[in-house]
């Protein structure tokens, strides 16, 4: 590797998040690199659904931080577009609203629980019942019981978003490599970090942002600074191209309990929506188990039955392809961000679970905001490195 | 056996693929793509490319590469996304 100029920042994981803090540090003026061992957006970020959602969090920290995201992400990509092109900046960026709804008796109380919770923290919840429902989304199961819809809900395409993210740290002097590993940092003689040693030697820079998703806990083991962030493997299947037939995102109300679920069992729990391309995405599950990339065949069977259940229209369509990923999560599961008080100069930026597409805007602010030592949008203490859950030493 | 093509009366034979009763019949196209309408037929033939659909029996984007025929399958050309019928 050429000798390259001392970096402000080197991000390390050119996933959505890593891209979208290199983007938010680049726009403050600060010369960012950003490299991955494999090519931007190839890990968690193409394993997802491209969700930005409110819908799915209780309130806490990390709704007020999908909130600002689900704010955010417009504004961001209005921006890029401005100083890209229209092209370079594409994202398909779909504010088509969730709807999710309770398919049993026993789901009415709870599912407007929560929606009553959300809209007392902010979020529009309409309380719609089945009838509108099926207004909204004619081949939806007659069998709904209750209905919550959500107008904030918008999904995107997260590889062409991280792409373009990193197109506007190139344009603003960045640098990105691809196929590129972090092995480590050097550190100076006070400790702090001096530079990222990788496969092609060492990059020197000012601090070092862990943005490596599910690896995250990887790299801070190897750079002396040890955080706990556990992978959750995630499978979705993608039928065949359809002609309009799910318009918004259309969960089962039980979503919301797999998510925030410590079971290492499998949980699924149906999630139905459509891409601009006219596939439908069939999600979703989630299981604990470590880096194991087996596809389970009967995960997916139990998918495509929940999502029969909730779109009968469905049962004779064709499954294109199916394809999972995993999740990175701390214990607590809260998103990790900020600086590492063990180490100046060791950032991190993990630990957004499935939600990391919807919570990346926000989080790049965050963590610019922090970093310069700027008046934070919003308080970030719930998500300090620094906490008892995180820094917990890595399981075997 | 006695299967239909776009209405028409085949005959095939046992093992064959709807693809290569298709392409014994002289079509090298039996699909329009969803946005400009373009002709589609077989491109990997080995089930990986999802180019081939095919409606069989009112189920639409059917490989042809992969299906087997049976005796009385209803086969039509598929035209850009269509839900079953």
């Amino acid at each position: 590797m050429r000798a390259a100029m001392r970096a402000d920042v080197v991000v390390v994981g050119a996933g959505v998040v890593g891209a979208a803090c290199a983007e938010a540090l680049s726009a403050a003026g600060l010369r960012v690199t950003v490299l991955d061992r494999g090519g931007p957006a190839s890990g968690t970020t193409s394993a997802g659904e491209g969700n930005v959602l409110v819908s799915d969090k209780e309130p806490g920290p990390e709704l007020e931080l999908a909130k600002a995201s689900r704010h955010r992400w417009p504004e961001l990509l209005a921006e890029l577009r401005e100083e890209l092109g229209a092209e370079l900046a594409e994202a398909e960026w779909e504010p088509k609203g969730g709807l999710v709804v309770a398919t049993t008796e026993a789901g009415i109380a709870p599912l407007s629980a929560f929606a009553a919770a959300q809209r007392s923290a902010g979020v529009l919840a309409e309380e719609i019942g089945p009838a509108a429902a099926a207004e909204l989304e004619p081949h939806l199961t007659s069998a709904v019981t209750a209905a919550v819809y959500y107008p904030e809900d918008a999904q995107l395409q997260p590889v062409l978003a991280t792409t373009a993210l990193l197109a506007a740290v190139r344009a603003r002097g960045g640098t990105v490599h691809s196929g590129l590993s972090a092995l480590g940092v050097s550190t100076d003689a006070r400790g702090a970090v001096t530079g990222v040693r990788t496969s092609r030697g060492v990059l020197p820079c000012g601090a070092v942002l862990n943005a490596c998703g599910p690896w995250a806990g990887e790299f801070a083991a190897a750079a002396g600074a040890p955080i706990t962030i556990l992978p959750r493997r995630g499978q979705v299947l993608v039928t065949a191209p359809l002609p309009e037939s799910v318009r918004h995102k259309v969960y089962d109300a039980d979503y919301v309990g797999a998510v925030g679920s410590g079971d290492a069992d499998l949980r699924t729990s149906t999630v139905v929506e459509s891409t601009r391309a006219g596939t439908v995405l069939i999600g979703s599950s989630r299981q604990r188990a470590g880096f194991d990339e087996t596809v389970h065949v009967d995960v997916l069977a139990e998918l495509a039955r929940k999502a029969v259940a909730l779109f009968p229209i469905l049962a004779d369509v064709g499954v294109m392809r199916a394809y999972g990923g995993f999740r990175p999560y701390a214990p607590d599961h809260l998103p990790v961000l900020g600086a590492d008080p063990r180490l100046p100069g060791l950032w991190h930026a993990t630990g957004h679970e499935g939600a990391g597409i919807g919570l990346a805007a926000a989080t790049g602010r965050l963590v610019a905001d922090l970093f310069l030592g700027r008046e934070s949008f919003m308080d970030a203490t719930p998500f300090r490195v620094g906490r008892p859950a995180v820094l917990g030493k890595v399981p075997a | 056996m006695n299967i239909r093509v776009d209405g028409v009366p085949v005959e095939a034979k046992p093992g064959q693929t709807v693809a290569g009763v298709l392409l014994g019949l002289g079509r090298t196209s039996w699909r329009t793509t969803r946005g400009q309408g373009r002709p589609r037929g077989v491109f990997c033939g080995i089930g990986v490319c999802f180019d081939c659909l095919v409606v069989v029996n009112g189920i639409p984007d059917v490989r042809a590469c992969q299906r087997v025929v049976a005796d009385g399958d209803e086969i039509r050309a598929q035209h850009g996304a269509e839900l079953p019928s």
